[in-house]
């Protein structure tokens, strides 16, 4: 197992671009709803995607286990 | 669908690059000069790195039937050794006479130090006084939007053309700053740390893409040259039709790049018989 600090400097630059691609989904979604004039009849999937970074984002987890709380997160939405 | 890919640096690429971009449809490469991935010291070493990219690389694309041109500066994180560039500058006329050659470039910034700025300025001047092209590198990542600022900064001190200059790697927190000042934008298409396919279509749809260039990223570290590719799929798949590709990943290239007279690859319209 990589050391922290290794760990953080392996990974950072492609979880940074994740991240990128999160937001500009968002965007994207927020520019079509604009230009719609509507938004998505269904939007649990816009609302999961944000529940997903408030666990993300949110308190302490110290059983290292956010994955498998996001995939059972998601399993909520078809 | 005929595609020219507008930044690719064929010196640190395979044969098998060409072969793949010839059978997806590239029909030209221009292969701006850049970093070899350590400092040279030798300013020969820039004249035989640039009658490579001039006089040999032609040959090698030619043998897939792709075009290949060139442009001829010292890049940024080599003009902190000042005699260097100069000395690189002095013999760079030359080299601007060469057939394939369409201008200036890649120059700017990548930590924005005073020398970068002297050179850029440098070469910015030996640009104009030659009527020529410019390529202009932004900074990477956390640099980037500081630097992007101050190559506007440089350039507004200048008589410069702005028609004649493409600022390049513009991402979202840049691209309107370039575009308001007049200048075309080149985005950097790469796997993980510029811009992404998807994202470039986004800016692509945001924004005017009279002045929008894209390019993939083609060097000697992680980089794909098909992500070009994958923007044109993203773009196509989100219901934009194949004339408008054509004007983004065909037509606007020419656009620019054909104020240089040496670039005689026109515009394409498609026309149902």
């Amino acid at each position: 197992m990589l050391e922290p600090q290794k760990t953080l400097d392996t990974y950072y630059l492609e979880a940074r671009r994740d991240l990128l691609e999160v937001a500009a989904l968002l965007d994207r979604y927020d520019r079509s709803v604009e230009k719609q004039g509507q938004k998505a009849e269904d939007e649990s999937r816009l609302n999961s995607l944000l529940e997903a970074m408030s666990l993300l984002s949110g308190g302490d987890h110290p059983k290292a286990n956010r994955t498998e709380q996001l995939l059972n997160h998601f399993a909520k939405v078809s | 669908m005929q595609i020219i890919q507008p930044h690719y640096h064929a010196i640190a690429r395979t044969a098998q690059d060409y072969e793949r971009m010839a059978m997806s449809g590239v029909v030209a490469v221009c292969e701006p000069a850049f970093w070899a991935g350590f400092d040279r010291r030798y300013p020969e070493t820039f004249i035989d790195y640039f009658a490579q990219i001039s006089e040999f690389e032609p040959t090698r694309a030619a043998e897939f039937g792709i075009r290949h041109y060139c442009w001829v500066a010292v890049n940024p994180k080599e003009a902190e050794n000042t005699e260097l560039t100069q000395e690189v500058l002095r013999h760079m006329p030359e080299f601007l006479e060469k057939p394939t050659c369409l201008g200036v470039g890649e120059t700017g910034l990548h930590k924005s130090t005073q020398n970068e700025i002297d050179s850029l300025q440098a070469h910015v001047e030996i640009a104009m006084k030659h009527d020529q092209l410019v390529l202009i590198h932004t900074p990477h990542l956390s640099d980037k939007a500081h630097g992007t600022k101050t190559v506007l900064e440089v350039l507004a001190g200048m008589d410069v053309n702005p028609d004649k200059i493409w600022i390049d790697h513009v991402e979202e927190q840049t691209i309107e700053s370039v575009l308001d000042a007049g200048y075309w934008a080149g985005m950097t298409l790469y796997p993980v740390t510029k811009c992404s396919p998807r994202r470039s279509v986004d800016i692509l749809e945001k924004y005017s893409t009279e002045r929008l260039l894209v390019n993939s990223s083609a060097d000697w570290g992680p980089s794909d040259p098909f992500t070009l590719q994958e923007s044109i799929v993203e773009f196509r798949r989100r219901g934009h039709s194949l004339q408008e590709a054509v004007e983004i990943y065909h037509n606007n290239p020419c656009r620019f790049l054909g104020q240089n007279p040496k670039w005689d690859i026109k515009p394409i319209t498609i026309r149902e018989e």
